[in-house]
């Protein structure tokens, strides 16, 4: 990978860690609703999958969104005005944190139900294939989503049709507060997608470098051949929600894994490649530190949507919508 | 103007929307090489092929979640679920994802598809495969629920249905299939959303939709032998609910009955009564009636069916009853 691009992956992540401890203190402060999930300590995953990906590529995910919103290209300021509840967020404020899309940007939310956007995924790909494109549809979830129905009945849909998806298992060790061990019957969620015959890797979600090379292959593969596995082995340095009492893990364990903390990991690399300097390094943090404040200030500063966006948006066919 | 069985008016609306748009496909159980579980899409899997006309597993979650992407994606897909009673192994697709995702995400997709299913009892297939949970779907706001009475609207409805750019649930009733009605030729266009006088009269106004419209009509014929001229309003689409033929015949008989194929509690006939005691209290000169299924799971021996579902003679009696 040339230098610039390492550069541009390390801003990225160092951005989705500064946007995730702006909507933790935002949320302290009450001014964030609802739940609140942030992707602190996985921000490898996001980029390095996410910057595999052409335009015409899809990507849609889970609730865990901020993180693969910056990715996909969302600004920070659209993300903050969403998680703020303002007009001027990306869903314009009807959303909240959990479903955040910028369709513009082929980034398809954001979606809350476990497991049930794997089936929009495999349609969305379904669509690709119906219209000849070779687009691919990138579809993540956590480990949690591997037990539901959903994606066994996507998993196996989408080998049948030999759609183009790549699935990204985001393996965090934990759906919510209970541990893979407790709630899988294997202990690779790749193990799921052979049950499917369907190709699968295997890896080290906290090295970006890795993530991204592993994205590239398993996206050639969905091109050429169709659905490919992707599970990526992370962990949240945070609770799985604001107000997790984190009982079911203990202190030690997070800090050993806050030592591969994946902007460190990136950190080191770009040093050890003599891509960066410190002081380079620094000024870039001391940027997004400032875009960061910026975004805050705008989205705080932010109109409200009226009350009469109460109604709008029901039916499409009513008319009025940004959408055609 | 041709006359033709509701499968055939179904069948033509299909047919013609896949010919003129070719966004529009079909997914489902057995609605290819099989021709449909009703035969509803015979011949279709050899005309268009296997691209448009598309055989799924045997799951309900992926075959609503997948229609959703496409129609996510602008595709227009036609997605068939055997029957509506399945249609509850989706109900998170539908319900959360179909009705939902124009709204949440402020407008920046629409999701054109069409859940094509059936409904209703009468068939002896025990209780798990009998019912007529239309009213379940109308609750949500986001869905469009079409229940047709008769071929011509069917047909109409259906190539609505598919040019509209929301989802809609579209239920057809399994033993109106061979019901035989009047068709227009060619690209006629029901709007959805409108009620229709099917029978006029001015001693009573009869509301239902779907099979109970057959039902409803069979018992005003009885009644006009003994004088009494009943109006049949056809609900037709059960969201967004037109009441406004409902009420100006009310204003003008002053007395409903209400039939309907579900069950009585919370249902379409209390949804009804209340938006006419709501809106026109006055004009009442009786209570208004109901006419519903019993409040049983439908039991597969078929007297105790027949029993259970609504009949022609329960609606000449809730008739009587307002009179």
């Amino acid at each position: 990978m040339d230098k610039a691009e390492m550069l541009r992956l390390y801003r990225q992540m160092v951005q989705i860690r500064r946007l995730e401890e702006a909507a933790a203190g935002l949320y302290q402060e009450g001014k964030i609703g609802g739940f609140l999930h942030l992707y602190i300590g996985q921000e490898a995953v996001g980029s390095g999958v996410v910057s595999a990906r052409r335009p015409e590529d899809r990507v849609i995910t889970a609730y865990r969104d901020h993180g693969i919103a910056l990715a996909a290209g969302m600004p920070a300021k659209t993300v903050l005005a969403e998680l703020l509840g303002k007009a001027a967020g990306c869903s314009r404020g009807r959303g909240g944190s959990m479903h955040l899309a910028d369709v513009n940007l082929n980034f398809w939310g954001g979606h809350a139900i476990v497991g049930a956007h794997l089936p929009l995924a495999a349609g969305m790909a379904l669509a690709d294939q119906y219209r000849g494109s070779d687009a691919a549809t990138i579809c993540l979830f956590g480990d949690g989503a591997t037990n539901i129905g959903y994606f066994h009945e996507a998993l196996n849909l989408s080998v049948v049709w030999k759609l183009p998806v790549l699935w990204v298992c985001e393996n965090n060790l934990y759906g919510m507060g209970t541990a893979v061990d407790r709630a899988s019957a294997v202990g690779e969620m790749r193990q799921k997608a052979e049950g499917y015959g369907m190709p699968s890797a295997r890896v080290d979600g906290m090295d970006v470098l890795k993530v991204r090379q592993a994205s590239e292959e398993a996206l050639t593969h969905v091109r050429e051949e169709g659905p490919f596995f992707l599970e990526a082995i992370t962990y949240r340095f945070r609770g799985h929600s604001m107000g997790d009492p984190e009982r079911y893990r203990g202190s030690e364990e997070v800090k050993k894994w806050q030592e591969d903390d994946p902007i460190g990991v990136l950190r080191k690399q770009l040093l050890a490649a003599k891509a960066a300097k410190e002081p380079d390094l620094a000024t870039l943090e001391a940027e997004v530190d400032e875009e960061i404040r910026e975004a805050v200030r705008f989205a705080e500063e932010s109109p409200e949507p009226g009350p009469e966006e109460l109604f709008a948006h029901v039916y499409a066919d009513e008319g009025g919508d940004s959408w055609q | 103007m041709a006359v033709i069985t509701m499968r055939e008016a179904i069948s033509q609306a299909l047919w013609e929307e896949m010919e003129r748009d070719e966004r529009v496909f079909i997914m489902g159980e057995e609605v290819g090489v099989w021709g449909g579980s009703y035969a509803v899409t015979k011949g279709f899997y050899d005309h268009f092929g296997p691209k448009r006309v598309r055989d799924t597993p045997i799951a309900e979650g992926v075959i609503v979640g997948a229609a959703n992407g496409a129609a996510m994606a602008g595709l227009r897909p036609v997605a068939e679920l055997m029957t509506i009673n399945f249609a509850f192994l989706a109900m998170d697709q539908i319900v959360n994802h179909s009705a939902k995702l124009h709204s949440m995400f402020g407008g920046q997709f629409a999701l054109p598809l069409v859940i094509r299913t059936v409904g209703g009892g009468g068939r002896q297939l025990g209780a798990t495969h009998s019912q007529t949970p239309d009213v379940v779907f109308a609750h949500f706001p986001g869905l469009k629920v079409v229940a047709p009475g008769t071929p011509g609207d069917a047909k109409g409805l259906l190539k609505s249905a598919i040019r509209s750019d929301d989802p809609v649930i579209f239920i057809e009733h399994a033993t109106l299939y061979q019901l035989r009605g009047e068709v227009p030729e060619g690209q006629i266009l029901e709007p959805i959303g409108v009620s229709k006088i099917q029978r006029q009269g001015e001693d009573v106004t009869i509301v239902t939709y779907s099979k109970m419209l057959q039902t409803s009509l069979l018992a005003a014929d009885q009644l006009a032998k003994e004088g009494i001229e009943a109006e049949v309003v056809d609900l037709r689409t059960l969201r967004p609910l037109d009441l406004k033929p409902v009420l100006e015949s009310f204003k003008r008989t002053n007395r409903a009955v209400i039939v309907e194929e579900g069950w009585q509690s919370y249902g379409i006939g209390a949804e009804v009564a209340t938006r006419l005691y709501e809106q026109a209290f006055d004009y009442a000169d009786a209570p208004i009636r109901r006419v519903a299924q019993k409040e049983v799971p439908l039991p597969y021996n078929r007297t105790l069916e027949q029993l259970a579902l609504p009949q022609v003679e329960d609606v000449v009696r809730a008739v009587r009853g307002v009179l």
